[in-house]
């Protein structure tokens, strides 16, 4: 299964080849144009009815993860995150380092052994250390070097009522929707662009966006999801199972009303769920995508994930499906005459 | 001296927060048009009005945008929690009126706290007098912006309203327009987007002109009130020119140029120095190959607050220092 498959490659921003190269084979013989930019960035363009105006869809193909720091004398790791990670989700993980995926685990001082004070602390980055069973630097120098990716071990699985669990959700379910369009969607042209080093700050998207010059893009998230009992109802951002989520406005852009209301319409007419992403915190593509240049309209649709930016994300295939369905519909749509009425 | 009350009051009181600035951009283009010789509306909504001349490629900035907060809940009782759109101060917004594009008025109030100093948006609602979910639906939508229903007042000295910023920028841009008749440098007044949530606007439309010289409009901060952290800005002390403020350091020769023009024609001038915030300025000038890029600041109390306060005589001389500036042969 696709979804499987991508989730399963690691692709820590910076190293998105193994991601890139799956997509790739995936898409290469429903494109009718596809090259790889400078940075990374897959730039495809699928040619369907003319269309005045340039569609671009966009999903990031990077992961959060760490990288070796520095090997010490015992052989131990030490580690920095790259992209946002919580610290206190790192204790007792197992990982995959560089290449040839070295499996480690994630230790840190038994609570045999911790002062109270401790108990109450999440250990600092810099208080844990990777494991590879190595005896010695020279040892662990044999397997590892310094700059060398690290991603969470994590298998693909599904569970509950349609759940899947897995690492990286974010943002391989966008990856995997956008495949699909552009296996899939016949009578709509659009760039599909799938961008390098979002965690770390929107890198790819930008000098993505320069290059094509939309008009009107879409961006596909795995984003946010908190939807726990006694939690008010406005501080719960997104639910699962309630569908796709369309953006209000994040750290990073304040989506367009009339492109956000003409999703909305499009969901409606569809008989498609849809919910509204309600926190402003976060960010993505867009924000770099919408100032690109002259300027240009942009909206958000995600998949919802629990647990986002670690091992064990949760989304459920239903909202993916539905977010997939939703994202072909706006398609068509926008493919229609009516772009004018958006400004 | 004459004030143009009129046309400030008007555009103090046109809704128009970041992302949504539909209504004012419609209202200046109004007032502008028949002065400038093209017009048009880019993807993002700046408004660009071109007034040719000859010399140097001027871009002349004043943002459209107004802080606001926009509704992300809307609960079972009808009342609506939200989020900031721009710098919204909790404690500011506590106990203000607020009001919505279709005319909806709101209070904002706030959850019982133990400590009001520790307010956060979070903790806050806005309530439209509806009894219920269905009723509070048919006025107000997920995502509609409001923004604080004040009014323009004024004496002789002051005018104090909410929304001098950047409204202020945008009158004093309008009427350099209108006093400019054979325009000395080829002149594109842009009326910015979204600069409240990161000079977004400025950016998009410094790319498209490509300018030889930026120059935006907008408030800054005030030293001049009651143990007020010290900056040397104060109300009635002449129109202020920027010296840097988180994002940009103004080019030597723009900054010496206002100097030198401010001297020479007797406007009354002080020097900013601000250590926060940042405006259109900080854009333009990193747009492609760097535009050369500085700053006319009104001085304001209050800024962010329903009751920003800046004086007529410093409105008046950014208008002038702006007409001068805008009239200089640049050597650049």
């Amino acid at each position: 299964m696709l979804l499987k498959r991508l989730t399963e490659a690691n692709g820590v921003s910076g190293n998105e080849k193994e991601v890139r190269d799956i997509i790739i084979s995936e898409i290469k013989d429903y494109c009718t144009s596809l090259r790889v930019d400078r940075l990374g960035n897959i730039i495809a363009y699928k040619g369907g009815k003319p269309n005045s105006k340039k569609i671009m869809v966009t999903a990031h193909m990077d992961e959060v993860g760490l990288m070796v720091r520095d090997i010490d004398s015992s052989g131990l790791i030490k580690f920095l995150p790259v992209g946002g990670i919580d610290k206190r989700i790192l204790v007792s993980k197992t990982v995959l380092i560089g290449k040839d995926r070295i499996p480690g685990v994630i230790g840190a001082k038994p609570i045999h052994l911790q002062k109270r004070n401790e108990w109450s602390n999440a250990l600092d980055i810099k208080e844990l250390y990777i494991d590879i069973g190595a005896k010695s630097k020279e040892d662990a120098e044999k397997y590892v070097s310094i700059g060398d990716y690290i991603a969470f071990d994590s298998q693909y699985v599904e569970f509950g009522d349609r759940l899947v669990k897995a690492k990286a959700l974010d943002n391989r379910v966008g990856c995997a929707i956008l495949i699909d369009l552009i296996k899939k969607v016949e009578d709509v042209s659009f760039y599909a662009v799938f961008t390098v080093m979002e965690e770390l700050g929107l890198v790819g998207a930008g000098p993505a966006a320069y290059a094509v010059d939309p008009d009107i893009s879409i961006i596909l998230e795995g984003t946010l999801c908190y939807d726990m009992p006694k939690v008010d109802s406005h501080q719960i951002p997104t639910y699962i199972g309630k569908g796709p989520a369309i953006s209000l406005v994040d750290r990073t852009t304040v989506y367009n009303r009339k492109l956000r209301e003409r999703v909305v319409a499009v969901a409606e007419k569809e008989n498609i769920p849809y919910q509204f992403r309600k926190t402003s915190m976060g960010g993505n593509d867009s924000g770099k995508i919408h100032i690109a240049r002259e300027g240009s309209l942009t909206t958000t649709i995600s998949v919802p994930c629990r647990n986002i930016h670690s091992a064990v994300s949760v989304a459920s295939l239903e909202d993916y499906e539905n977010t997939y369905k939703l994202v072909e519909a706006v398609l068509t749509d926008l493919n229609e005459e009516g772009y004018d009425e958006l400004q | 001296m004459s004030f143009n009350s009129q046309l400030l009051s008007k555009l103090v009181e046109i809704y128009g927060p970041s992302s949504n600035e539909g209504r004012i951009r419609d209202f200046i283009r109004e007032e502008i048009k028949d002065y400038v010789d093209e017009i048009r509306v880019d993807a993002l909504g700046n408004l660009i009005a071109r007034k040719k001349g000859e010399g140097k490629r001027v871009m002349i900035s004043a943002h459209m945008d107004q802080i606001g907060m926009m509704v992300t809940d809307i609960d079972e009782k009808g009342f609506l929690r939200f989020t900031n759109i721009g710098g919204i101060s909790p404690i500011y917004s506590y106990g203000q009126q607020v009001i919505f594009e279709n005319g909806t008025v709101g209070a904002i109030f706030c959850e019982p706290v133990e400590d009001p100093s520790k307010i956060k948006l979070e903790n806050m609602y806005i309530d439209i007098g509806a009894f219920s979910k269905e009723e509070a639906e048919k006025k107000v939508s997920i995502g509609d912006i409001c923004v604080y229903k004040g009014h323009f007042s004024e004496n002789e000295n002051v005018v104090f309203t909410p929304y001098l910023d950047d409204r202020v920028g945008c009158f004093i841009a309008i009427e350099a327009i209108k006093e400019i008749r054979e325009p000395k440098n080829d002149l594109y007044f842009v009326f910015s987007v979204q600069e409240e949530v990161g000079l977004r606007g400025a950016r998009t439309a410094a790319f498209a002109i490509e300018p030889d010289i930026g120059i935006s409009i907008d408030v800054t901060s005030h030293g001049d009130t009651p143990k007020a952290k010290r900056f040397a800005v104060g109300l009635n002390k002449g129109a202020a020119i920027k010296v840097k403020d988180r994002s940009i350091i103004v080019h030597p020769y723009i900054r010496e140029t206002l100097v030198k023009l401010a001297k020479e024609k007797e406007i009354p001038y002080q020097m900013e120095i601000l250590e926060f915030g940042g405006t259109d300025s900080g854009a333009i000038h990193l747009s492609k190959e760097g535009v050369p890029s500085g700053v006319i600041s009104v001085p304001t109390r209050y800024v962010h607050s329903p009751v920003e306060m800046a004086s007529k005589i410093d409105i008046n001389n950014c208008t002038k220092l702006l007409v001068e500036f805008l009239n200089t042969e640049f050597d650049i």
